[in-house]
């Protein structure tokens, strides 16, 4: 996990050299706001490609704890042992999640009787099978799942997240 | 795939951002939030200086910070005629919900109407009529004209029993003193009407008769009661999903043991330890997972009794207290009256209970023993909770009396610990002249309706195609009346008023019905409607109301009502001002004076008219008072205003002094009689299964906001009816499943849920869903004060179609927590 965690700097790293340049951008456009010359910004903010584990490190309905994209932000690989909507690697069972509740940011357990994630908080329950399905529960939102891709030597990397993550108002901070 | 958003970064609000008073206008908790808003091309930053909270927002804050808002809390509405950006957020001073939102009310800023973000776009922006076979636009002045003139026509033809009304009575989102007392100014002040009916129930009567016949009134202890009692005994309630941050930020303490503290400080005389909690109720729900993981299966006692069955179990309680002698001696000297009486008339023997109940002895028992047996010579503190599984169960009236004997008889009223509440629906807020006139028992409305009575009919806020007893004949006959007017008015040209209104009324007299709907949103009823006039809701009005401890707050107006829509209190007045002008034109002075007194310019008039004149308490309060006091108010009944704070109440009752003539509270006699309501035996003897029925956390009353809202309609394309697994195998349905469920009083459809803790043969299905309406098999027969029981209700099932493809990406794993 080592490596991992470097890997995940390496991502932060290269978003905040992102975020300068916006600032900078900021500025110019305030001091000449006829003729602006900013460098648009993107609509969505741009996310890191983390290498976050190997396949090979995953047993089925065992919890990897990891974190994207940045190590503030932390989520989980589980390699459900049967094929799900959004499942990645060559079983279509491997899938991310962030682990904070999108309710009141409590860290949530997983379930492996289940395969659900469920938050000591508030009893907020979801669906690990389900893309993250809130079974029940005060979040309002279903939980943000990590877009991951497997490359060919079985390195799984995580390169977006559908919803916006518990705690911060940008999920790139 | 579970429905995403994929928001991945929200505006950040400015230091400099206008920050409003909000209650949240949902359940009756009333949590309190803020709402922020700022022009919509401003925004905040990540420096704390750059942002309302003060805090760099460039890193990741922790759990239960201030400074993070969901997507759903986040929009952007018009306020004043311009784009603004919007956040709802809950507030953490706030003593009800310390920060808390429930997946409600945390949706309060996404279930605003957006055009820019096309949220609540199903919102009436204009009044509309039927005219040319369709409904159209049209304006304020044609459309009150055409409700006035129809409905003085009406009055004239058959008195003003001829004028059916459906109105709510409810505090939060489209009620509120202002509205109930706009709606009641014009009923029962220019008019005595007679027809009338409250939201969800087919008369205008109340829900706890027989609390208040007993002289305590339904809302009598405060919130953090739950946090200083020993046991809590919640009956018929779902608190986790109905009430959740009542049960979150005051039962939990209580069960986890870190109101302790608490305890100790408030209570200093007496030993305490962390709470118990005792549950009645035939289903195991998502409450009860959550208090056995906090408090241990030790301390929680879940009672499954039969459906209906709860008046035994309390008598029982109340006969072996008294066997005991642990009964409050010295209260019940002092505060009440006919204890003897109704314990005489009430006995009933533990076997007795365990029997009907189908509970074991022990553990009635043992209940009674929580409730009661003396904690080392002290008194044991024990709050009583009720909701709809009493209240819309089986001989409400007794068996509410019968839980408030319990409570009377061990002194639980009017202190610290205790109190006798109904849990709550909505928000209350109520205040309208007497409605003496009305008489108990109050009338049958949708019966009369059914029957043909009444010519026309003003609706506020009420669907009862989703919300009523009886519900299929209701529709069938309400469409086929009001039909008759629609083929009338399509007959004449719609720019001949006086055609049309000849032809509407000799429609009616040929047994059809005019019908005005006065709604936010379309609604079931009002497809059947001549007339739709538009309403403000919560935030686009100023609007109060109190929660379920009679804390009253003010919701300031954030945003701008949709288009033309009006606060209700201010369409009851233009409604009245059109009937005085017509009642003029055709010469009848006299009654038109009866609707004078309604020239209110805004709802703070309404509210001063009202609520300032005729509340217990009224006069000391205002809207600039009600302001400075910000989201914690002040419980009612207000007292006095002190140092620029309205003094209210913290309990009721505290004196020993109750609400009867000579301040003592009395038992009431409450005989078991089986299930009580015409045609439930005959129900229960030909139809396999329960229907029992209620709420589920994510959606608020009858979906008449979600149901424009992809999260939820996401999660429940179609009422769930949780079954039994063996029940399914049985049928040959699977999860996801539609089946029918069906009777002889009508028919409906759900998604089958299954549920492992279901007892065989007992359904439980989503009330009051658009998709799916339960009120569809539930039998007419109510009991003797018209309250309906919408819970003891049996059909048959049968498949319908498998699984949709709406419903192959839904969860039907268990809703109930489990340790991790």
């Amino acid at each position: 996990m080592k490596g991992c965690n470097k890997l995940v700097d390496v991502g932060r790293r290269q978003f905040l050299r992102g975020g300068a340049v916006a600032t900078v951008g900021a500025v110019a456009s305030a001091v000449v706001p006829s003729t602006s010359k900013a460098k648009p910004l993107p609509a969505r903010v741009q996310y890191p490609s983390n290498r976050l584990a190997n396949i090979s490190e995953l047993e089925v309905n065992e919890p990897l704890h990891i974190s994207y994209p940045d190590e503030d932000s932390p989520g989980v690989l589980l390699k459900l042992g049967t094929p799900v909507d959004g499942g990645v690697g060559p079983d279509r069972d491997i899938v991310g999640f962030s682990t904070l509740c999108p309710h009141k940011g409590f860290p949530l357990v997983y379930v492996a009787e289940d395969k659900t994630l469920s938050c000591p908080g508030h009893y907020s329950l979801f669906d690990c099978e389900k893309g993250g399905l809130q079974i029940m529960g005060q979040a309002t939102q279903n939980l943000p799942q990590f877009a991951l891709r497997v490359d060919d030597k079985g390195d799984i990397y995580a390169e977006g997240v559908d919803e916006l993550i518990y705690g911060r108002l940008s999920n790139v901070l | 795939m579970a429905f995403k958003r994929h928001i991945d970064r929200l505006p950040i609000i400015p230091a400099d951002a206008k920050k409003h008073t909000v209650v949240c206008h949902y359940c009756i908790v009333g949590c309190g939030y803020h709402a922020y808003t700022w022009p919509v091309n401003k925004q905040g930053g990540t420096e704390p200086s750059q942002n309302a909270f003060g805090v760099d927002l460039s890193k990741q804050q922790q759990a239960e910070t201030e400074a993070w808002y969901a997507p759903s809390m986040y929009n952007i509405v018009q306020q004043d005629g311009k784009d603004v950006h919007l956040v709802i957020k809950p507030d953490k001073g706030c003593v009800v919900n310390s920060g808390l939102a429930s997946a409600r009310g945390a949706r309060m800023a996404e279930m605003s109407y957006s055009r820019a973000r096309a949220t609540q776009q199903q919102r009436l922006t204009h009044p509309m009529v039927w005219r040319y076979g369709q409904m159209q636009p049209t304006s304020w002045e044609d459309a009150l004209d055409l409700v006035a003139r129809v409905t003085v026509a009406v009055i004239k033809d058959q008195g003003e029993d001829g004028l059916f009304v459906s109105a709510f009575d409810h505090g939060g989102a489209g009620g509120g003193y202002e509205n109930t007392w706009g709606t009641g100014k014009l009923y029962f002040g220019a008019m005595k009407v007679k027809n009338i009916r409250i939201h969800n129930r087919p008369a205008y009567n109340s829900e706890v008769h027989a609390t208040r016949d007993m002289g305590v009134g339904e809302l009598n202890n405060c919130y953090e009661d739950a946090e200083l009692c020993d046991t809590i005994v919640a009956v018929g309630c779902n608190p986790l999903e109905t009430q959740t941050n009542y049960f979150l930020n005051h039962w939990i303490p209580n069960l986890r043991g870190t109101s302790l503290d608490k305890k100790r400080e408030q209570l200093p005389d007496e030993e305490h330890a962390s709470g118990k909690i005792i549950i009645v109720d035939p289903r195991r729900t998502a409450t009860i997972a959550a208090c056995e993981a906090e408090a241990g299966k030790e301390n929680v006692l879940h009672l499954p009794i039969e459906p209906g069955t709860d008046m035994v179990l309390f008598n029982a309680w109340l006969t072996y207290i008294a066997e005991k002698g642990w009964q409050d001696k010295d209260f019940i000297a002092a505060s009440t009256k006919d204890f003897d009486k109704a314990l005489a008339a009430n006995k009933t023997t533990l076997a007795e209970a365990a029997k009907i109940c189908g509970v074991p002895e022990a553990d009635i028992e043992k209940a009674a023993q929580w409730i009661a047996a003396p904690k080392n010579g002290k008194r044991r503190r024990t709050m009583f909770a009720y909701e709809k599984g009493l209240i819309w169960g089986n001989d409400n009236y007794r068996t509410n009396a019968s839980l408030v004997n319990v409570a009377l008889a061990t002194g639980n009223i009017g202190r610290p610990g205790g109190g006798c509440v109904r849990m709550g629906g909505h928000q209350e807020g109520y205040a309208r002249p007497s409605d003496a006139h009305v008489g108990r028992p109050a009338a049958y409305v949708d019966k009369l309706l059914i029957e043909g009575k009444g010519g026309v009919h003003h609706i506020w806020g009420c669907d009862h195609y989703k919300t009523t007893l009886n519900a299929h004949q209701f529709k069938q006959v309400y469409k086929k009346r009001t039909d008759m007017v629609k083929d009338a008015m399509n007959a004449v040209p719609a720019g001949d008023r006086a055609a049309q209104v000849a032809a509407i009324v000799e429609a009616i007299k040929a047994g059809g019905l005019f019908a005005v709907d006065v709604d936010i949103v379309p609604t079931k009823i009002g497809e059947a409607c001549h007339v739709w006039l538009p309403a403000a809701t919560s935030g686009e009005m100023n609007l109060t109301s109190m929660n379920g401890e009679r804390r009253m707050r003010i919701t300031e107006r954030y945003m701008d009502p949709p288009g033309e829509a009006m606060p209700d209190c201010l369409i009851a007045a233009r409604i009245a001002n059109h009937m005085e002008r017509v009642l003029r034109e055709i010469g009848d002075d006299k009654y038109a004076d009866q609707f004078k007194g309604f020239e209110w310019k805004t709802e703070e008039d309404a509210f001063m008219d009202g609520y300032h004149k005729v509340a217990k308490g009224g006069e000391h309060v205002t809207y600039e008072r009600l302001r400075a006091m910000g989201t914690n108010g002040f419980q009612e009944p207000a007292v006095g205003f002190e140092g620029g704070k309205i003094v209210g109440t913290k309990r009721l009752y505290a004196d020993g002094k109750f609400d009867t003539k000579d301040g003592k509270a009395s038992f009431m006699e409450a005989k078991w009689r089986g299930l009580q309501a015409p045609g439930k035996k005959e129900q229960k003897a030909k139809f396999k299964y329960l229907i029992n029925n209620g709420r589920t956390n994510l959606v608020w009353q009858n979906a008449y906001l979600d149901q424009d809202n992809e999260f939820v309609m996401d999660r429940f394309p179609y009422p769930f009816i949780e079954m039994n697994p063996e029940d399914m195998k049985e049928l040959g349905v699977g999860q996801g499943d539609l089946v029918e469920i069906y009777n002889d009083d009508g028919s409906t459809q759900a998604m089958v849920y299954p549920a492992p803790s279901a007892k065989k043969g007992q359904t439980f299905m989503l009330f009051a869903y658009p998709t799916g309406v339960q009120g569809n098999v539930v039998n007419a027969g109510t009991n003797e004060l018209i309250l309906p029981n919408y819970k003891q209700t049996w059909a048959d099932i049968r498949p319908l179609s498998k699984a949709p493809d709406s419903v192959k990406h839904l969860s039907f794993k268990s809703p109930h927590y489990k340790v991790g």
